[in-house]
């Protein structure tokens, strides 16, 4: 036991020890720093950067006009050829409760809040982020396959929370109605 | 027998009388939301649950075992009385009042905000009130933890601070800046907003001040297992401490670097610009660094106990350590879950790869795995190795505790490792209830129900656990002698002064938390719309 240790048992220490303490300690400091540069280059690679533009907006008048109000919400073709889509978060629902995205196309995802923090992700896709009422979030993507996807609220909202789902549907580029969404934002809620 | 006793068993018992409370609340939960259970839970109960077991476990029952643990190592490791013990006892009953207040503020029904508050969601004033005054009663034991080591310090100038106190202390200051974060938010933000008197607040700002508290109040529950690593493993282990300089190295390197990288907890927020979010990864790349050192050095120790116990060849020192004494069991299991939920934590730092898990049940699977499991288990651990000197009994009986301590690893792995899986598929955290029958949730039900069956797994062992220390309460006397801390081999080396005083590393720590905090915190005074107004959690949905 510990008490019993004797000087010829005691292991040896003195430059040996300190060598491989510092050997050690130099491997793991490497370790940490490899990790951060493969972070740093596939974030550069593929422009992967979580939603982090500060814009804030006026969550008590969402409904009243402006880009949130209820002829906007769901999915518009800009000019350029690329979908914005635009959803609002409430207790205990998003508007629309159904997105309709079609593949291959850059989409630009704005949400916001209408009274406390929410969250979302589209399942099978890194389309994961926060809605912090007074902010706008703003999620970029392109979907590559068709089907239908779960978006559920991912942060506590109240005691209606576990009731917040909503539907995602990717469909082919030939079946989205991209002549009425440069008019007017589509959905595929009911 | 430890002098102060009474009041190390007294924040002990509190602790896992908290404890075992809140694992039957946890163990319904998870039973309740899945699909073993009959249809939907009642969910305002259910959030009602949540917030009693996230608000009990992490504000109250780790705060106590700091508490606690520490008193015992400052009257086994430096004087034999502990200076200003009536305070200690202050303390421990402001801290008792708060976390009644608290939780029965829960139980009436009008507080289900979760323990991490969310507003603008606000509950009753009582529910915030009684956690400001637990963290309150826990800022007397850290000047109790300072003042006794300064004492010690005037009347041995010149004498090394012991490892176990120095350690101790490092995570008194850490918790008292750390917890300055929710204290401001709760303060200035959140109470005004649940007694009327302001009408809005900003959310970005309070969740900002958080994660100020939130990740480094991690580092406050980890660190007396990281203490008990250093100081008594290797002795049970029937070795030395390798290196008592790395340990001071890692104490100090937690002080500096555990609190300014909580904006990693606000990853997908999009109130934090990409600046701070990726100068935060970086910082918390370098807090895994103090990690990777403690379990090298406890590795180092433990072979060399293992090799003065006769072990031969690469491994063959690791099946002779002493593996039927508690502690060194709980320090082997520890080191398992340590090991995979670090590496689980390394993917949640990451600046990019957070997208794919960020608040999924993978998150809920992380920190079980790290808290509940490689840290929570040490607890029971420290709690084994102190209670004869406690209570004048011996463990009634360390073949039970080794038992339980089992049970609460296969428990805590049942319980996470689906998480893990059902968190990769992209499953919510917590929601009261799920629609099993949605094709979207095919493949979830069977893993959640499994993770479910594991939760009174852990129920049984916290049984265990309550039953032991109150068996080992009474009976046949024992004379357990004092307790000591392991030696290092390198004690008697010369020690830098700044490794014997943490005064120049909490300048440090607060100098980097303004540069890492500064800016987020300040951007909430010029921007405009941020300011929202309160939503009672108790309207009707």
């Amino acid at each position: 036991m510990a008490e019993t240790l004797n000087a010829a048992q005691q292991p040896p220490l003195g430059q040996a020890g300190e060598r491989a303490e510092r050997l050690w300690t130099r491997s793991m400091i490497a370790l940490m720093v490899v990790l951060l540069g493969v972070i740093v280059f596939t974030s550069a690679h593929w422009g992967l950067h979580p939603p982090s533009r500060v814009e804030t907006i006026d969550s008590t008048s969402l409904h009243q006009g402006g880009e949130f109000s209820e002829a906007n919400l769901g999915t518009l073709i800009a000019p350029d050829g690329s979908a914005v889509v635009r959803v609002v978060a409430q207790q205990y629902a998003f508007m629309p409760s159904c997105v309709l995205v079609p593949t291959g196309v850059p989409i630009t995802m704005r949400l916001a809040s209408a009274d406390v923090v929410h969250g979302f992700l589209v399942q099978g896709t890194n389309v994961n982020a926060m809605v912090v009422p007074g902010y706008v979030t703003t999620v970029r993507t392109t979907f590559s396959e068709p089907g239908e996807r779960l978006m559920p609220c991912h942060e506590f909202c109240g005691v209606g929370h576990q009731a917040m789902w909503a539907h995602v549907r990717v469909v082919n580029g030939a079946q989205f109605p991209f002549e009425d969404a440069k008019a007017k934002a589509v959905s595929c809620a009911g | 027998m430890l002098a102060s006793r009474r009041l190390v068993l007294a924040h002990f018992w509190l602790a896992f009388a908290t404890f075992a409370g809140s694992i039957v609340l946890g163990a319904w939960q998870m039973w309740a939301r899945s699909p073993l259970h009959e249809g939907p839970v009642d969910a305002e109960l259910y959030y009602r649950s949540v917030t009693a077991h996230g608000t009990a476990l992490a504000y109250v029952f780790p705060t106590l075992i700091a508490m606690g643990f520490g008193y015992a190592v400052c009257v086994s490791a430096l004087d034999r009385t502990l200076r200003g013990e009536r305070f200690a006892w202050a303390g421990f009953v402001i801290v008792l009042v708060g976390a009644l207040m608290s939780l029965l503020a829960v139980a009436a029904g009008n507080s289900s905000v979760l323990y991490t508050f969310y507003p603008p969601l606000t509950g009753s004033p009582f529910y915030y009130l009684g956690i400001v005054l637990a963290v309150v009663g826990s800022w007397f034991w850290a000047a109790l933890m300072v003042y006794n080591m300064r004492a010690w310090k005037q009347e041995h100038p010149g004498e090394r601070v012991p490892l176990v106190v120095f350690g101790t202390v490092a995570n008194a200051l850490l918790w008292v800046w750390t917890s300055v974060g929710a204290a401001v938010e709760l303060l200035l933000l959140i109470l005004p907003l649940a007694f009327g008197w302001s009408a809005t607040i900003d959310a970005g700002l309070s969740r900002t001040l958080f994660s100020w508290t939130l990740h480094a109040i991690v580092y406050f529950w980890l660190l007396p297992a990281y203490v008990a690593f250093y100081t008594l493993v290797p002795r049970a282990a029937g070795g030395r401490l390798y290196s008592d300089r790395m340990g001071r190295v890692a104490f100090v390197a937690f002080l500096v670097l555990a609190m300014p990288i909580g904006i990693h907890h606000l990853f997908a927020d999009p109130h934090i610009g990409a600046g701070f979010k990726f100068l935060h990864t970086v910082f918390t790349a370098g807090v895994a660094i103090p990690t990777l050192l403690t379990v090298g050095g406890l590795t180092v120790s433990l072979e060399i106990a293992g090799r003065l116990r006769g072990g031969r060849g690469m491994f063959g020192w690791i099946r002779v350590l002493p593996w039927d004494r508690p502690i060194m069991l709980a320090t082997g299991l520890s080191l398992v879950m340590l090991g995979l939920g670090g590496a689980g934590g390394l993917i949640n730092m990451s600046y990019t790869l957070d997208q794919t898990i960020h608040n999924t049940q993978w998150i809920t699977g992380h920190f079980h795995l790290i808290f509940a499991g490689s840290v929570v288990i040490m607890y029971f651990a420290i709690a084994y190795e102190l209670w004869p000197h406690l209570t004048g009994h011996p463990l009634r009986s360390a073949k039970l505790a080794c038992l339980q301590l089992w049970l609460w690893f296969i428990g805590m792995l049942v319980v996470t490792l689906p998480w893990h899986v059902v968190g990769l598929m992209g499953q919510p955290r917590r929601m009261a209830y799920y629609d099993w029958s949605d094709p979207g949730l095919v493949g979830q039900g069977p893993l959640v129900s499994a993770s479910a069956l594991g939760g009174f797994v852990l129920l049984l062992s916290a049984v265990l656990l309550i039953v032991i220390l109150a068996r080992s309460q009474s009976g046949e006397k024992v004379e357990t002698g004092e307790l000591k801390y392991a030696r290092a081999l390198d004690d008697a080396a010369p020690l830098p002064r700044a490794l014997n005083s943490l005064g120049v590393w909490a300048g440090l720590m607060i100098a980097l938390t303004v540069v890492n905090y500064g800016f987020p915190i300040a951007q909430s005074f010029f921007l405009q719309h941020n300011n929202v107004p309160a939503q009672a959690v108790s309207r009707a949905p």
